[in-house]
């Protein structure tokens, strides 16, 4: 049990030295940072040196301000709100940057504020707000902080932090806000050049300024019509406004007005725009020209969706036959967003993306002018994956982002593993023959094993109803009849077929330790595993794994789900080589996802690895790799597939208990073992 | 041996004394009465809750010819269909399947959600479908010719992402199709209106709800929120459920049980109502 007593200058040092030493290049000194230790309590002191040590692995200096500005954290805030006033800044630091750790750290105050009952902070109600604002445009909207709302047409950029008299009085009013971001948007507050329809202001500055509180107006009048539950936060929103705009109000109301009526008021009262805007935090603001670059892209985008799939619908109604072009028709309601599409007269259903562009089209146009329907050609077009996902930023264009698990802190880096696919290519083929050849008598014995698995045909006895009499049955109800019982009424039997309904996925080790010995059993495993597998029906993929560090976990499609075990599958496997390192817990999510994706029953994820996870650099080969394993398979579990994780491993070290813990497991002592063990634990598996 | 030809344990046939409401949106009915003149299956396709039965039922009542439905699931085989031999007393007695039942009586036989059923119910749905217009009877060693008045409707939900719950192509190019989708706000107002008396305003403000909730279809929800939910809520905002607590109950709760879902879909609510 360790000592209450606080820890003096000597010890501290000597603690802070663990954490730090090899920081020469900063030249900070310990006393700047023992001081404020010194004068606390050993459980404040033990509180730092902990979070610092968490923390030092990330940033030194976020640790270096976790040790400076614990004392005060823990006196502010309390025990439980400084811990997560550490992970915020952490997470910070994950997703932005090391500046806005140091920001978040520092604003002690600000965090307490955010910790108080009635705030909510946009971190929190993002998500929320997101689907809400994807309920009301129909298409997404990203969610972002901002000093002031505004938004750009496609990210909308809220408050960090909102705190009315109540919790649910903030959420409302961060409710109020999107909607009014949306708003503008959805009633074209950018649908003229704003800039240009200003310039001739004497003071174009304030001139933008004044009509922003006219837009706020105007959709503020809107929304109440529209979204009339909105109807007292959007009253609130609006209380502050100066009375210079009274007059302002009735014509704004008006059904038909538009971003025209707010600058044609403006004109008339130029004496207005003259001198600058009333300052009111919680309004918008407007940026025309983010606004204009954003809305500008997105059309040229959506026209070529749209016309993309004009071109797929005539392709499929023409069938290759050489008539005349068709003539083409659109009928939009732009209030409603609802439009038909007449090809020859005759109405017709586009295809749902094409259907998804029109509509946000016709957002931003009002219209669907008809040189948008020429079909396009043949040219190839790409999505921005918009709406998929997790897309990889522009910077890094990963296939896909995935959550980490941090065990220090509890809590989950966010899209903080970069997910790559390849393609397995220049394997030989012959491999697959010459694996046949030495394995024939155990291919034929897994093959017999597995047909006896197969969804055979069952007769279901004693049934009211089926194609054959059931003997058995009918022997019994005579006797039951003749004794004077009731006879039962099930004579009959009936054949079904039991569909096994299940898809596997193996995901198999190619980190550089599996050299030799372990990758030869690794390609054999699955040789036999696929001969096996092909006396079944169930759905399998198989994809190999390798990493270098938490920005390139590289995956490799052995067989996708849809392909068949053939020639290309056999010369993946043979390809399958050692490469780098073993980061398991992307690999995991990332098949996970495919798992869920499959219409089936029942979902298997094999894992094949050698030993515990590794990866350069950081430090993924400790604890922290076990646990982010865990957690990946515990996930898994969660959403309905079943881990399985076999893994050679000579020692048979007592971490697997551990991280194999949500999973069942088997650990192998040899590697020759591997290949029949795969397929037999498969069939044990799923029989 | 002497069968009996008991057909009085038939299941019973539905007949339309008075007209179902149903609001016609295209020229759904037309078709549907064109297919009936020239003895064509129909199939329909669309999202549940948006008006498919009743439109059969209107269908049948025009026509006036008695309906059968039968709710298709995945136990259904196609016994379930033709029918079965029950025992009474001293022998058997056959027991018309409701598939039996509707071609001796000339009724227009609707099987809802038709890829639910059992695959060995194609084997009795195809010769009826085409020029032959046959119901082979296996057990009884009859084959059941469809009297002119027959027909077979039947619906399916092309929303159903699973590649289990497809229509095969040998199936589908055996009906003419009629695309539902939700009828146009006004029209849906109206419905809504009319099936559960609130006012007009409210059933607008329903309506825009539906909408809402339709933009969030892939993104958490598999489905957004049928025409039929909309008059659930309006029959409860007209039993004095006040209208945000009407749309949790009819509309957000029905909708999922994934919690982020239905505040998603509470906030879209709270917003109208």
């Amino acid at each position: 049990m360790p000592s209450s007593e606080p820890l003096d200058r000597a010890a501290l040092g000597e603690r802070l030295d663990a954490i730090f030493s090899f920081d020469v290049s900063s030249g900070r000194n310990y006393d700047e940072l023992t001081e404020p230790l010194l004068a606390g309590e050993r459980a404040v002191q033990e509180f730092a040196l902990h979070w610092a040590k968490v923390a030092a692995p990330t940033h030194l200096e976020i640790a270096y301000l976790v040790v400076l500005l614990a004392p005060l954290a823990l006196d502010r805030l309390g025990r439980r709100d400084a811990e997560a006033w550490v992970v915020a800044a952490l997470d910070g630091f994950d997703r932005v940057g090391l500046r806005a750790a140091v920001m978040r750290l520092r604003d002690i105050e600000g965090f307490a504020r955010s910790a108080s009952p009635a705030a909510v902070s946009l971190d929190a109600i993002a998500p929320r707000l997101q689907r809400f604002l994807q309920g009301l445009a129909g298409r997404p909207l990203r969610v972002e902080a901002d000093a002031r709302p505004w938004t750009d047409t496609e990210t909308v950029y809220l408050p960090p932090l909102v705190e009315l008299a109540t919790r649910e009085a903030s959420a409302d009013r961060y409710l109020a806000l999107a909607a009014m971001l949306w708003a503008q948007g959805r009633w074209g507050t950018y649908a003229m050049d704003i800039d240009a329809a200003l310039a001739d202001f004497a003071r174009p500055d304030h001139a933008l300024d004044w009509l922003a509180l006219l837009e706020a107006l105007r959709l503020g009048a809107r929304l109440e019509r529209e979204l009339p539950g909105l109807r007292g936060e959007i009253a609130a929103l609006l209380a502050g406004l100066p009375p210079q705009l009274d007059t302002a109000r009735a014509a704004l109301a008006a059904p038909g007005a538009g971003v025209d009526d707010s600058i044609a008021w403006l004109r008339t009262h130029a004496e207005v725009a003259v001198s600058p805007a009333p300052t009111l935090e919680c309004l918008p603001t407007l940026h025309p020209a983010d606004a204009r670059e954003r809305r500008a892209a997105r059309i040229r985008e959506q026209s070529q969706v749209l016309r993309l799939s004009i071109a797929e619908l005539l392709e499929s109604l023409r069938a290759g036959q050489d008539d005349p072009p068709p003539e083409l028709e659109v009928d939009a309601d732009p209030e409603r967003l609802e439009l038909e599409v007449k090809i020859d007269g005759a109405s017709v259903t586009l295809p749902p993306e094409g259907l998804a562009a029109a509509q946000s089209l016709l957002q931003d146009l009002g219209e669907i002018a008809p040189e948008l329907l020429v079909p396009a050609g043949p040219a190839e077009w790409k999505g921005d994956g918009v709406g998929k996902g997790k897309p990889g930023t522009l910077e890094t264009r990963a296939d896909a982002l995935f959550d980490e698990w941090d065990y220090r802190r509890q809590a989950y880096r966010r899209q903080w593993c970069h997910v790559y696919l390849h393609a397995v290519g220049g394997g030989d083929e012959s491999y697959v023959l010459a694996v046949r050849a030495r394995h024939a008598p155990l291919i034929r014995q897994l093959r017999r094993r597995f047909e006896a698995m197969r969804g055979e045909d069952r007769v279901l006895r004693r049934q009211s109803d089926g194609q054959d009499v059931d003997m058995d049955a009918l022997v019994a109800a005579i006797a039951d009849r003749r004794g004077g019982a009731e006879p039962s009424p099930r004579l009959f039997c009936r054949r079904q077929r039991d569909e096994r309904s299940l898809a596997a996925v193996f995901l198999v080790d190619m980190s550089g330790s599996t050299q030799g010995w372990i990758n030869d059993a690794e390609r054999e495993a699955l040789v036999l595993l696929c001969e096996a597998l092909e006396m079944l029906d169930d759905r399998y993929a198989i994809w190999g794994f390798s990493g270098w560090t938490r920005t390139r976990s590289d995956l490799y499609r052995i067989k996708e789900f849809d392909e068949a075990y053939g020639t290309e599958v056999q010369a993946r496997i043979a390809a399958i080589q050692p490469r780098d390192y073993t980061r398991m817990g992307p690999p995991i999510r990332f098949v996970t996802e495919k798992l869920l994706a499959e219409p089936v029953r029942h979902r298997l994820l094999v894992t094949i690895s050698d030993g515990r996870p590794d990866d350069f650099g950081d430090d993924y080969r400790s604890d922290y790799g076990i646990e982010d394993t865990r957690q990946a398979l515990l996930e898994a579990r969660r959403a309905g597939v079943r881990p399985f994780c076999i893994t050679i491993d000579r020692q048979g070290a007592d971490y697997l208990k551990r991280m194999y813990g949500p999973a069942a497991y088997a650990v192998l002592d040899e590697v020759r073992k591997l290949p029949l063990k795969v397929a037999e634990i498969y069939r044990k598996l799923t029989i | 041996m002497n069968r009996p030809h008991l057909h009085a344990l038939a299941p019973e046939l539905e007949s339309f004394a008075a007209e179902p409401y149903y609001q016609p949106v295209a020229r759904e009915t037309e078709l549907f009465q064109a297919a009936a003149t020239k003895k064509l299956p129909v199939l329909l396709k669309g999202p549940t809750g948006c008006g498919k039965t009743r439109f059969v039922e209107y269908m049948a009542w025009k026509l006036g010819r008695p309906l059968v439905t039968v709710a298709c699931h995945d136990d259904l085989t196609s016994a379930d269909l033709v029918g079965r031999y029950l025992l009474a007393g001293e022998e058997t007695v056959w027991l018309d399947g409701p598939l039996t039942a509707a071609v001796r009586a000339g009724a227009i036989c609707y099987l809802d959600e038709v890829v639910e059923a059992r695959k060995d119910t194609t084997v009795v749905i195809h010769p009826l479908t085409d020029t032959r217009r046959v119901l082979p009877v296996e057990k009884r060693g009859e084959l059941v010719r469809a009297p002119d008045h027959f027909m077979l409707v039947v619906s399916y939900n092309p929303g159903y992402q699973s590649v289990l719950k497809e229509l095969k192509q040998s199936t589908r190019q055996r009906f003419i199709a009629l695309d539902f989708d939700y009828p146009p706000a006004e029209l849906e107002a109206a419905i809504v209106v009319r099936e559960t008396g609130i006012a007009n305003e409210l059933a607008a403000q329903l309506v825009k709800v539906a909408a809402l909730t339709r933009n969030l279809k892939g993104q958490g929800l598999d489905e957004g929120a049928s025409t039929r939910l909309l008059v659930h809520a309006g029959h409860l905002i007209a039993a004095g459920v006040p209208p945000r607590d009407a749309c949790a109950a009819a509309v957000g709760r029905a909708l999922s049980d994934d919690a982020d879902s239905v505040s998603a879909v509470d906030d879209l609510i709270r917003a109208v109502f």
